[in-house]
């Protein structure tokens, strides 16, 4: 267990933050200049906040109040930064080996366990100017692995990539994030990476912690919209695959209550799955619609309806223990006399659920 | 024939001054990859004064290198009568001053590039050391110091000419003794100043440039091994 609760200026930014999280992988989420860096820079020891108090696992690696400032190589915290930092002299292998050899560290972890888990054993007697970006940072990952970490931090492990890379590396980091068996720390500005790969999320804006919590419900408060992007807005449902059409390329989640029918989602029948449904691909109606292409349409009740200055209003509905949410116009809620614990259908385009917003669990 | 024989006072001239040399490097060079690293890597207040202070013997003239050199470790000077109270340990006009005086002279041209190699190694780099368990002098000897190989290598060539050829705070600290200072330098000056000297001095020029060759085509041997080692391909 991770926490965290520290305060201090750092150059023009007055930073305070706070939060706990219990294991699993805790993202770390916030636009760019919010302070990510900075706050797993203090959670590694490489700065060092004014005040506060950071404990791992019951261990104090930092506190103000008792003169505790543990240097960073006896933190036991593997980090992934962001441009990887591997060792330009070593090899691949002495870089993935150097916690051992330089750094004292055990090495619990099977080396040919992680080499296999990250796709490494090409790699080995490669150096560091050869590989890909990619690879860069598979091997950064890898080395950090077998530091023997007590946390893992990752810091935007793939803002240094395009596109094409980061589909390369994601499955990856699906696997780790199951198979590590320790705690991570995922830092992102892409709600994207968060929605698929975290269980918890802290949310940073400005340098502060606004909020903290199980990542589905974090994705569904509108009050944090500022922080977590409009845009990019959506919300995170849990499902069952109950069925694949292979005729027509169709695979049927069942999200407690309602079906949805998603095209080509690599998945079979009895897996779980997230998804992630983007607000700006709900559509409301007041009453069943007919002769729609739309295939996804279920009942459920508003439970929120929040309204901006702007154009936009922000409506959460409820399926089951489930929230769907939808960002339609002001105007919309008016002639649609929607309020709050209304029955409505709720439209969404299976193609909007597209490959990159899905995750097996 | 009897030309290409090293004579018995040439053949003390030239392994004095290797001897002197070496001495000075190896005496100079941890020590001039700390302040180096310092300079490099840290600000502090004074940080200017101890950059001037290595600087130094570069810009002053030798023989006020020399002669401070004289004042302070000579056989009256302050830290010659302690040193010799206590260890004695002596550098008046005997080959260890000789040393004294050229490792004083090459250390700014020894700090010099290898404090531009520290300040190209990312301290980032260091940071990842860390992370991964290493102490920060193990990170240090890990990692910095294998990167800026190149650099030390560099600043030691140019600190063991400079040492070979070291003149006016040699003759001006310890005097120019046959088989004790007189190195290549002070045997070729000798030579010019004697009637009928100028073959001596022909000779003295030749082992000057034969030696200097061949330190320079090692460390070029040696950089390209080292290019090999630290860039480049598969290991």
């Amino acid at each position: 267990m991770l926490e965290v609760d520290i305060s201090g200026k750092v150059g023009a930014l007055e930073f305070q933050a706070q939060f706990e999280s219990e294991g699993g992988v805790t993202s770390l989420f916030g636009q760019s200049g919010a302070g990510k860096t900075t706050l797993t820079n203090m959670i590694a020891g490489l700065v060092k906040p004014d005040r506060g108090r950071i404990a791992l696992d019951g261990t104090v690696l930092f506190d103000a109040a008792k003169g505790i400032n543990l240097p960073v190589q006896r933190r036991c915290i593997g980090h992934v930064f962001q441009d990887a930092r591997l060792f330009p002299h070593l090899s691949v292998k002495s870089n993935l080996t150097y916690a051992r050899w330089a750094g004292g560290r055990s090495g619990s972890r099977d080396f040919n366990e992680v080499v296999e888990l990250l796709g490494l054993s090409t790699l080995l007697g490669r150096k560091p100017e050869t590989l890909s970006g990619g690879e860069k940072q598979r091997v950064a990952i890898g080395r950090a692995l077998l530091s023997d970490p007590h946390l893992l931090i990752m810091d935007e492990p793939l803002a240094s990539l395009d596109q094409a890379r980061r589909n390369d590396i994601l499955p990856y980091l699906d696997r780790l994030c199951v198979d590590a068996g320790i705690p991570i720390l995922y830092v992102s500005h892409s709600i994207e990476e968060v929605a698929r790969l975290s269980s918890t999320l802290v949310i940073l804006s400005e340098g502060r912690t606004p909020a903290y919590g199980p990542v589905a419900e974090m994705l569904t408060r509108t009050d944090l919209g500022r922080a977590t992007g409009r845009h990019e807005a959506g919300a995170l449902v849990h499902g069952n695959v109950t069925d694949i059409d292979a005729n027509w390329g169709l695979t049927f989640v069942d999200i407690g209550g309602a079906a949805l029918q998603i095209p080509d989602l690599p998945a079979e029948a009895g897996d779980t799955v997230r998804l992630r449904i983007r607000a700006r691909d709900v559509a409301l109606a007041v009453e069943p619609p007919k002769g729609l292409s739309i295939r996804n349409a279920f009942q459920a009740r508003i439970t929120s309806i929040s309204e901006e200055s702007g154009p936009y209003a922000e409506i959460l509905c409820a399926l089951e223990d489930q929230t769907i949410r939808a960002r339609i116009t002001r105007a919309s809620v008016a002639d649609l006399e929607l309020y709050t614990g209304k029955e409505v259908t709720v439209l969404v385009k299976s193609v909007a659920i597209d490959r990159r917003q899905r995750n097996l669990v | 024939m009897d030309f290409f024989n090293l004579q018995p006072d040439e053949w003390q001239a030239l392994t004095l001054t290797l001897r002197v040399a070496a001495a000075a490097l190896l005496v100079t060079l941890p020590l001039a990859i700390l302040v180096a690293y310092i300079l490099a890597r840290y600000r502090f207040p004074g940080h200017g004064f101890v950059n001037a202070l290595v600087h130094l013997p570069l810009v002053l003239p030798p023989v006020v290198t020399g002669y401070v050199l004289l004042l302070t470790f000579g056989r009256k000077g302050p830290v010659g009568v302690f040193l010799d109270n206590l260890f004695g340990i002596s550098f008046a006009f005997n080959w260890t001053g000789a040393a004294l005086a050229a490792s004083v002279m090459s250390f700014p041209l020894i700090v010099r590039p290898i404090r531009l190699s520290f300040e190209a190694v990312d301290p980032k780099l260091e940071d990842a050391a860390r992370s991964l368990g290493a102490h920060r002098f193990v990170g240090f000897l890990t990692v910095t110091l294998p990167l800026a190989l190149p650099g030390i290598l560099g600043g030691a060539i140019l600190g063991f000419a400079k040492a070979m050829g070291e003149f006016g705070a040699t003759i001006t600290f310890v005097s120019n003794i046959p088989g004790e200072t007189r190195t290549l330098a002070l045997a070729l000056y000798t030579a010019t100043q004697t009637p009928s000297g100028d073959l001596a001095a022909f000779r003295l020029t030749l082992i000057a440039v034969v030696v200097a060759f061949a330190a320079l085509i090692a460390s070029e041997l040696l950089a390209r091994r080292l290019q090999t080692r630290l860039g480049g391909g598969n290991a």
